[in-house]
């Protein structure tokens, strides 16, 4: 694959059977079996990722605290030392620059895992908005490899490997320095597929050992190498946001349901006003779920229309593979959805009827402890 | 048994049986693997006309969908709507899952389809 760049598990996903495509420059798997076999695997026993083309950026200095609180749209300021906490960066139009997840280290030291597609345009951004605070950012994404262990079985299959208790990681909690088959690491118990499990950062180099050490581990319990393919499906069952579909820079956290992660209360943050004023005077639309009550497949961006009129657009739909229903999920106006049952989705030159459904479709069955 | 040597290939990687006045389409395995798991057809209807090239149904794998185009001019006579329920048939058995059986309306078109042969390059050089 010319030009894309190589991630520590590329050779050797495309010596395994892995399907190869370009994804935000790089070179990676997109399926080794089969899509639905791999979803299939992460939510019954255990699937392995190679993410490494996630961006890390470290966050040191005496103001480190007080710039997250500035930059990002979460509430740092009750963290304790080696939780995580997941969050939006918005631009001050309120829009989405990037979602990431922000480990704290210490008080003055955390480390911030972004999309690979983002890297450069979040750093350019972070840069920007570090001048008046103590801070310095350093770019580990070169240097930091990264997977994820998925799935019911994640925990008992990445024990095998490691003296440290597991069991003690709790829920969007980490430990440094965890050795997994002979390698340092740092491990979180966190994920994009609604499953229990870990994502486990290394150096770049090291990365390969601790995957191969993991197939070995859980050869038998029925461990897969999972591609790109399902973790777009897992992640969407599981009600879990995509940059460039549920979020982007044209669409607000509190459009797409993620107030939760919005902490207005802690004071001025940049989308701050913007964000405010939608909350206080009306959110202009709504993130929906649907299922198809007739046959076809909601895509990205197909039109949402009702009674003929469009009213906004699919963000994500599949045929589920766990729920195998045609569902979906769509950004539509808020106005015009209030009190609606149905809708239709612009299929080609159909319009399939659709109900409004709850979201998640999928109901998480991460350990919390 | 359908064979590959007995067959002809559009660019958009269909195959084409031909049976005196009639022919069935389908889709090669070449397409159906690029595809992945194929989970949903959608079909024209019987009497159906189409021209050369034009866009006569959908296949659609978890991933992606992907139109399905008529080899040569024709007008649908039967459909094999077993697919609509066994989209996956398409996946373990490409040349018996055929979409359906024309009527071809310009026989002289079949010179621009591509031989088994031809058909094997144009792969090589996509993959």
């Amino acid at each position: 694959m010319e030009g894309a760049r190589k991630t520590p598990i590329t050779d050797w996903n495309a010596a395994n059977g892995g399907k190869m495509v370009e994804y935000a420059g790089w070179d990676m798997a997109v399926t080794y079996e089969g899509l639905i076999a791999e979803h299939n695997a992460v939510r019954e026993k255990a699937g392995v990722f190679d993410v490494s083309h996630m961006g890390e950026v470290l966050v040191e200095g005496p103001g480190a605290l007080d710039y997250l609180q500035y930059l990002l749209t979460n509430d740092f300021s009750g963290m304790e030392d080696r939780e995580i906490l997941y969050t939006m960066m918005c631009y001050e139009n309120g829009t989405v620059v990037d979602d990431l997840l922000v480990y704290r280290y210490e008080a003055d030291r955390y480390l911030l895992v972004i999309n690979a597609g983002n890297v450069a345009k979040d750093i350019e951004w972070m840069e920007k908005q570090a001048k008046d605070f103590k801070v310095t950012l350093t770019n580990q994404s070169d240097e930091t490899g990264e997977l994820a262990i998925q799935g019911p079985l994640a925990e008992e299959i990445m024990q095998k490997l490691t003296d440290t208790n597991l069991s003690e990681i709790g829920f969007f909690s980490f430990r440094d320095n965890v050795v997994i088959a002979g390698v340092d690491c740092l491990v979180s118990r966190t994920g994009y597929t609604g499953e229990d499990g870990f994502e486990v950062y290394t150096a770049w180099d090291q990365l390969l050992t601790v995957w191969t050490a993991l197939m070995e581990a859980g050869k038998d319990m029925g461990i897969q190498p999972a591609g790109l393919g399902c973790r777009d499906t897992l992640r969407f069952e599981a009600g879990l946001p995509l940059y460039g579909h549920e979020i982007s820079e044209t669409i607000t956290p509190l459009e797409a349901g993620l107030g939760y992660f919005v902490k207005l209360k802690k004071g001025k943050f940049i989308g701050s006003d913007v964000l405010n004023d939608q909350k206080e005077n009306g959110i202009p639309r709504k993130l929906i779920g649907f299922e198809l009550l007739e046959r076809g497949i909601a895509r990205a961006d197909y039109d949402v229309m009702l009674d003929g009129k469009k009213i906004g657009f699919v963000t994500t739909g599949y045929l589920s593979p766990t729920l195998q229903k045609n569902v979906g999920q769509a950004l539509v106006d808020r106005k015009a959805i209030e009190g609606v049952e149905e809708i239709q989705i612009q299929i080609r030159n159909k319009q399939v009827p659709a109900k409004l459904v709850k979201l998640p479709l999928y109901k998480k069955r991460t350990k919390s402890r | 048994m359908r064979e590959m040597k007995d067959l002809l290939f559009t660019n958009e990687h269909e195959w084409v049986d031909v049976q005196g006045e009639e022919a069935y389409v389908g889709l090669t395995e070449f397409a159906s693997k690029a595809l992945g798991d194929i989970v949903f057809v959608e079909l024209p209807e019987v009497d159906d006309e189409f021209s050369m090239g034009d866009s006569f149904g959908v296949v659609e794998s978890v991933k992606a969908a992907a139109d399905m185009y008529m080899p040569i001019d024709g007008v649908v006579t039967e459909l094999n709507t077993e697919l609509e329920d066994e989209p996956a048939q398409i996946n373990q058995a490409p040349l018996e899952g055929w979409f359906l059986k024309f009527k071809v309306t310009n026989k002289e078109q079949l010179g621009e389809l591509m031989t088994p042969a031809d058909y094997e390059r144009f792969c090589e050089e996509e993959a």
